[in-house]
């Protein structure tokens, strides 16, 4: 029963987001990018954190995050290794429990978010190290996208009735449609497993993308791939956006891609957020520049040698 | 890429289901007739109980990834609940008896499924070991399991069906293999349904399904619930059809090390490879034996012989590992692949079963 009910509310969800996401993208093509940007803020935020702290054994990880996704935007959180980006993301994922702070999915607020209910509420995620299930077909990965909007269970799926072939045709054809959307079309039957591995990334996103979910996390989704897959990637991420209205939130170490393909762009340097802004913003500020070139501006060390 | 040679096997004859017609027109037209007794008795039905509860086994480890070491216990518990449906329930039919059996160790294998909530491969093994001890010892210890005999051993009654008596060798042989049939349809449908991808998902990447939304605690019992059900009908063919005769000694923890080596020996995560590891672990003594009486059945007596078996059966398991670790079942797709003239495929294809 709840499950249908969720599966009700995830098609609302989905209904509203695919509409703002129209509106945005109209407004995108009739107003310059600032205005744009504008009317995106005045919906809600699919995803917010407040004051979010992590730590591991009594090392910070995370030390009072704030940060704010809004309605069909790409935010990218960038930051050196072990800044912290991975943590922020499996607490949004529900994997790690935040020692403090809390997580708003849409309306929904949240101490410790449910993973095995993150499907339900929206939200897909993509792991850092590839996550498919290697032995099954590229096609079933992508299925299995669909898993939380099931709701006829063994004994109704052993006598194929009519809801579970109805559940399971849905399903396929979500799937068929964004393996052509993502062009593995050539690929769908192999196992995921023997695939080349910047195929695999894209059958993970697809995986992530075939239930429409209002928000998508990417954890590196263009690390170790070659630069033309790299582009590519960062094409079909775009293009998720923009045919799928999701919001996207996404992890990145190369700094090149994700100034072009983010519309903001969070800083994390030791758990702490030290810059948030579009990429100009970011390009430019001081705090960023010395954590990433290491450069100490005020001259305090030498001195003090 | 393989598009001209498939054209030459096209429609329902095409290589998926080709096999597997041959062999049941064979097993159904040819081997009742031409096969002996002893080929009906001693080799055909005990391969067929056992390859049932190697396809059961397969589909708790193989697909979904959970190891266990009490099949053993799983086939006695499905032995004795339909011996006792049978024996208490008067007017219930054998076939009744036989479900209400699979569904019983369906929710033995449930309750020990549990600790897979928190464990995880060896050790969780380790605690289906509890299966193990725990049916044999209350099969022993409490005599109304076997109606009260005082060695805990049961006489199977005769297999009735629907009016028909499945008696001789033959009888007995076309009952198993009909439920057998059934069953490897059975699963090969759950396989290819949303609870067969979960298995799969549970089994490769727990994470991810628990992100996706995958129920791993329903998913985990319920691969163990269905692995039990297929082994506890097999414990009714095994006790009813081949021995007719049992006791809980004889489900003992190297039958579940058998039970576990077939789908290692024969391919985890396949059907056919659960068959066919069976049918390795089955017949291959009895060849074997042949063989050595043929060769030296002067020279050596049993004793001796039947320990040669085990050294030779060991070394060709550990060499068959080595040359293919995922069993036997790949190394006949891929002598199937050379025979046909395939041209070889740069990248694995989806699982036939």
């Amino acid at each position: 029963m709840s499950l249908v009910a969720t599966t009700g509310a995830g098609a609302i969800i989905l209904a509203r987001t695919q509409e703002r996401a129209a509106a945005v993208r109209e407004a995108d093509a009739a107003r310059p990018a600032a205005e744009a940007t504008l009317v995106a803020g005045v919906a809600e935020p699919v995803l917010r954190l407040e004051s979010v702290c992590l730590s591991f054994g009594g090392i910070a990880a995370l030390d009072g995050i704030d940060l704010t996704v809004r309605q069909g935007e790409i935010r990218a959180i960038i930051g050196p290794n072990g800044a912290g980006k991975s943590s922020l993301l499996n607490i949004v994922s529900g994997l790690y429990r935040p020692d403090r702070g809390v997580v708003w999915l849409a309306r929904e607020r949240f101490t410790h978010v449910p993973t095995t209910r993150l499907a339900a509420h929206g939200v897909a995620r993509t792991f850092q190290n590839l996550a498919l299930f290697k032995g099954l077909p590229v096609l079933d990965n992508v299925i299995m996208g669909f898993v939380h909007r099931r709701s006829a269970g063994f004994v109704r799926q052993m006598l194929s009735t009519r809801e579970a072939r109805r559940e399971e045709a849905e399903a396929r054809a979500a799937a068929e449609e964004v393996i052509s959307f993502l062009h593995l079309g050539s690929v769908k039957h192999r196992l995921a497993g023997g695939l080349p591995y910047g195929i695999q990334k894209r059958v993970e996103l697809a995986r992530a993308l075939v239930a429409r979910p209002p928000l998508l996390l990417l954890d590196e989704p263009l690390a170790g791939v070659t630069l033309g897959e790299k582009q590519e990637l960062a094409a079909h991420v775009r293009n998720a956006r923009d045919a799928y209205g999701a919001s996207i939130v996404l992890i990145e170490h190369d700094i090149g891609v994700v100034m072009g393909l983010s519309d903001r762009i969070a800083v994390l340097d030791y758990g702490r957020k030290i810059a948030d802004g579009t990429p100009e913003e970011v390009r430019s500020d001081q705090a960023v520049i010395d954590a990433y070139l290491g450069v100490t501006h005020e001259g305090e060390t030498e001195r003090g040698i | 890429m393989t598009r001209p040679v498939r054209s030459i096997a096209t429609g329902w004859l095409s290589a998926p289901h080709f096999a597997p017609a041959v062999l049941l027109i064979v097993a159904y037209g040819v081997v009742p007739f031409a096969g002996s007794d002893y080929l009906l008795d001693a080799v055909l039905t005990p391969f067929l109980a056992l390859g049932l509860a190697a396809l059961g086994l397969n589909l708790l480890t193989g697909y979904a990834g959970q190891v266990s070491l009490g099949s053993a216990a799983f086939l006695a518990v499905g032995a004795y609940a339909a011996y006792n449906f049978n024996l208490r329930l008067h007017g219930v039919s054998f076939l009744m008896s036989l479900m209400a059996a699979g569904l019983v160790t369906a929710a033995v294998g449930i309750i020990f499924g549990l600790p897979s909530l928190r464990l995880r491969g060896f050790y969780l093994a380790v605690s289906t070991l509890a299966a193990q001890f725990f049916v044999q010892w209350a099969l022993t210890k409490f005599g109304w399991f076997s109606n009260n005999n005082p060695s805990g051993v049961i006489d199977a009654p005769q297999l009735t069906v629907a009016g028909i008596i499945f008696t001789g060798a033959v009888g007995r042989y076309l009952f198993s293999l009909t439920v057998v049939v059934i069953a490897t349809l059975f699963a090969i449908h759950l396989l290819r349904s949303q609870v067969g991808r979960n298995f799969i998902a549970l089994r490769d990447h727990e994470t991810a399904a628990k992100v996706l939304g995958v129920p791993l605690l329903r998913t985990k019992l319920l691969a163990f619930g269905v692995s039990s059900f297929f082994i506890g009908i097999a414990g009714v063919l095994w006790a009813f059809a081949y021995l007719r005769t049992v006791e809980p000694a004889g489900f003992n923890l190297d039958r579940s090390f058998e039970i576990l080596f077939m789908i290692i020996i024969g391919g985890l995560a396949s059907i056919r490879g659960a068959f066919l590891g069976a049918a390795f672990i089955v017949v291959f003594p009895l060849l074997l034996s042949r063989l050595g009486a043929a060769l030296l059945g002067n020279v050596f007596d049993s004793g001796v012989l039947e320990m040669s078996q085990r050294i030779v059966i060991g070394a060709l398991i550990i060499g068959l590992l080595i040359a293919e670790p995922r069993g036997l079942i790949a190394l006949v797709d891929r002598l199937a692949e050379r025979v046909l003239r395939r041209s070889p495929r740069p990248l694995p294809r989806s699982p036939q079963f």
